[in-house]
C-alpha cells in the first residue's frame, strides 16, 4: 500500500472538481467495477485499495508489461520530429489538473534546484547558475494523453549533459522529479539521457511563463505531456520507482511516444 | 469410410468454417468490442468532432481506465489478427472465398440485395456484396491497427505516422477506420441474425 499525501497548496475542492470531471457518474460504475476509475478514488482516500485478481489488477499488470514493451521500442538515438517556427501552435495551450490562476508561483530569488540520490555533487542550483548552462533549443510536438497535440518552442539545457556534469550515476534506473505544487514524475534513465530531453527555462525564446512551468519544466518530446513535469524544484537519481501524480492513478508509467 | 465421408454424412454438409476461422473470428469479435468501447471513451477526452459518445456505452469509466483497456486488448487484436491474416493467405482461403471481386458482379448483387432477391442459400459461397464487405473490413482492420500504432508511437514509428499525414491526421484515419468497422458490424450482425444458420456455421463450423 502506497501512502499519498494530498497536494500542498492545492485546494482539495478544486482537486475533487477536477477528479469529478474525469470521473464518471457513480451509477455508471457497474460495468466491470470501473477499471482505473478507482484511481481517482484512491487519490482522495490516500491509498491504493485494489490488488489481486480484479479486472483492474490484471489491467495494471498489462500496463506494466507495456512499460517494458515501450522501453524495448525506445531508441536512444531516434529523434522526435522537429518543426519550423511557422508550425508553432499559437497560443500554446495551458494544461494541468488545476486552472491557470491556480498554477504555482515560484520566487526566482529563493528558488533552489535540489539534487539528491546517486549523484557526486548534490549542491543545489540557483536559477542564475542554471541559466548559465549551455543552451539547446527545440521546436517539437507536445502530445497529450487526451489525444490533442500542439507544437511548441522550448529552450534550456540538455538534461543528459547536466546529469554527467553533476556526476550522476547514469547506470541508475530512474530519475525522479518533484514539483512546486506536489506534482511528480519518475522517468527511465534512457529517456533522461535522450539528446532531446531538456531542462527548459524558456518558452519561444522568452523566460518560461508561469503558465508553462516557471522556473523549470522538463521537456521530453519522446513522452506524453503528463510525463513532462513543470515547476520542477527537485531531482533524485535513484533505483527506486517513485511513481508519479497521474501514473499512480492509472496512466501508463512509461508514457512513451 | 473416409473422414470426409463421415463429415459429409453427418448433417449432410461439409465444414463451412474451419476451426481456425471460428476461433479467430470470436477472439476478434471480443477484442474489437473492447477496442471500440474503450476507444470511444478515449475519443471523449478530446473529441475530433462536435459530439461525444454516451459514457454508458463506452468502456473504462475515465480516460486512464479506457487507455488501460485499449492497450491491453490491442495485443489480443493484433496477435489474433496476424494469425488470421497469415492463415488466410497461406491456406488460400482469402483467394478462394473473396476473389475475384468484379464491379459488374457487385452492382448486380447490390441490385439483387435491395430488391430482396439476393440468394444466400450456400453458406460456403460468398456473393459479391459479401466479398466486398469482408475484404473491406479486413482492410479497415489493417488500417485501424496501423493508424493506431502511428498514434501510440508517433516518435518511434514516425515514418508510419508520416505515411498517414502526421500525428493529427492519423487520429482522423483511426477514427474513420473505426467508423467503417462499426458500420460493417451493424450490417454483419443484422444479417447474421436474419440468417441464423450462418451464425450456427460460425459457431459449430457447419
Amino acid at each position: 500500500m502506497r501512502i499519498r499525501k494530498l497536494i500542498p497548496g492545492v485546494d482539495p475542492e478544486l482537486l475533487v472538481k477536477d477528479a469529478a470531471k474525469l470521473m464518471p457518474d457513480p451509477a455508471r460504475r457497474n460495468f466491470l467495477r470501473g477499471a482505473a476509475g478507482l484511481g481517482a478514488l484512491t487519490l482522495l482516500t490516500g491509498c491504493d485499495i485494489i490488488d489481486g485478481d480484479t479486472a483492474e489488477g490484471v489491467l495494471r499488470k498489462i500496463s506494466s508489461f507495456n512499460d517494458g514493451a515501450q522501453a524495448a521500442l525506445f531508441s536512444r538515438s531516434k529523434l522526435a520530429p522537429t518543426y519550423p517556427e511557422s508550425a508553432i501552435t499559437r497560443p500554446f495551450p495551458f494544461n494541468a489538473y488545476y486552472s491557470e490562476d491556480e498554477a504555482p508561483v515560484v520566487d526566482p530569488a529563493t528558488y533552489r534546484f535540489e539534487i539528491s540520490g546517486l549523484v557526486d555533487n548534490k549542491k543545489p542550483w540557483t536559477l542564475d547558475e542554471l541559466h548559465a548552462l549551455p543552451e539547446v533549443s527545440q521546436i517539437t510536438r507536445h502530445v497529450c494523453v487526451e489525444g490533442w497535440s500542439a507544437i511548441g518552442s522550448w529552450q534550456g539545457a540538455s538534461l543528459g549533459d547536466f546529469l554527467k556534469r553533476i556526476g550522476a550515476d547514469t547506470r541508475a534506473k530512474y530519475v525522479f522529479f518533484r514539483c512546486a505544487e506536489g506534482y511528480s514524475n519518475t522517468i527511465d534513465m534512457a529517456t533522461a539521457l535522450h539528446p532531446q530531453t531538456q531542462m527548459t527555462f524558456k518558452y519561444d525564446n522568452k523566460l518560461l511563463p508561469r503558465a508553462y512551468g516557471f522556473p523549470m519544466k522538463i521537456r521530453m518530446p519522446t513522452k506524453l505531456g503528463y510525463k513532462n513535469p513543470k515547476y520542477v524544484v527537485a531531482m533524485e537519481v535513484t533505483n527506486t520507482d517513485r511513481g508519479g501524480y497521474w501514473e499512480n492513478q492509472g496512466y501508463n508509467w512509461f508514457g512513451g511516444l | 469410410m473416409s473422414v470426409q465421408a463421415i463429415a459429409t454424412n453427418t448433417e449432410g454438409t461439409a465444414v463451412i468454417h474451419p476451426a481456425w476461422v471460428r476461433a479467430t473470428h470470436w477472439i476478434n469479435a471480443l477484442a474489437m468490442l473492447v477496442m471500440i468501447g474503450s476507444g470511444w471513451q478515449v475519443y471523449n477526452a478530446s473529441p475530433l468532432f462536435g459530439f461525444t459518445f454516451p459514457p454508458s456505452i463506452a468502456l473504462g469509466n475515465w480516460l486512464g481506465g479506457a487507455l488501460q483497456w485499449h492497450f491491453a486488448a490491442m495485443w489480443v487484436l493484433a496477435i489474433n489478427g496476424l494469425v488470421y491474416l497469415t492463415l488466410g493467405f497461406v491456406t488460400g482461403r482469402f483467394r478462394r472465398k473473396l476473389l475475384p471481386i468484379t464491379p459488374r458482379a457487385v452492382i448486380a448483387d447490390v441490385k439483387a440485395a435491395v430488391t430482396f432477391k439476393l440468394a444466400h442459400d450456400d453458406l460456403a459461397h460468398y456473393n459479391a456484396v459479401q466479398k466486398v464487405l469482408y475484404a473491406g473490413v479486413i482492410l479497415a482492420g489493417v488500417v485501424v491497427v496501423l493508424s493506431g500504432l502511428a498514434i501510440w508511437k508517433p516518435v518511434q514509428f514516425q515514418e508510419l505516422a508520416a505515411l498517414f499525414g502526421g500525428y493529427d491526421a492519423a487520429r482522423y484515419v483511426h477514427f474513420f477506420a473505426m467508423a467503417a468497422i462499426v458500420g460493417f458490424l451493424v450490417v454483419h450482425v443484422s444479417l447474421a441474425l436474419l440468417v441464423p444458420k450462418s451464425l450456427r456455421a460460425m459457431i459449430a463450423g457447419r
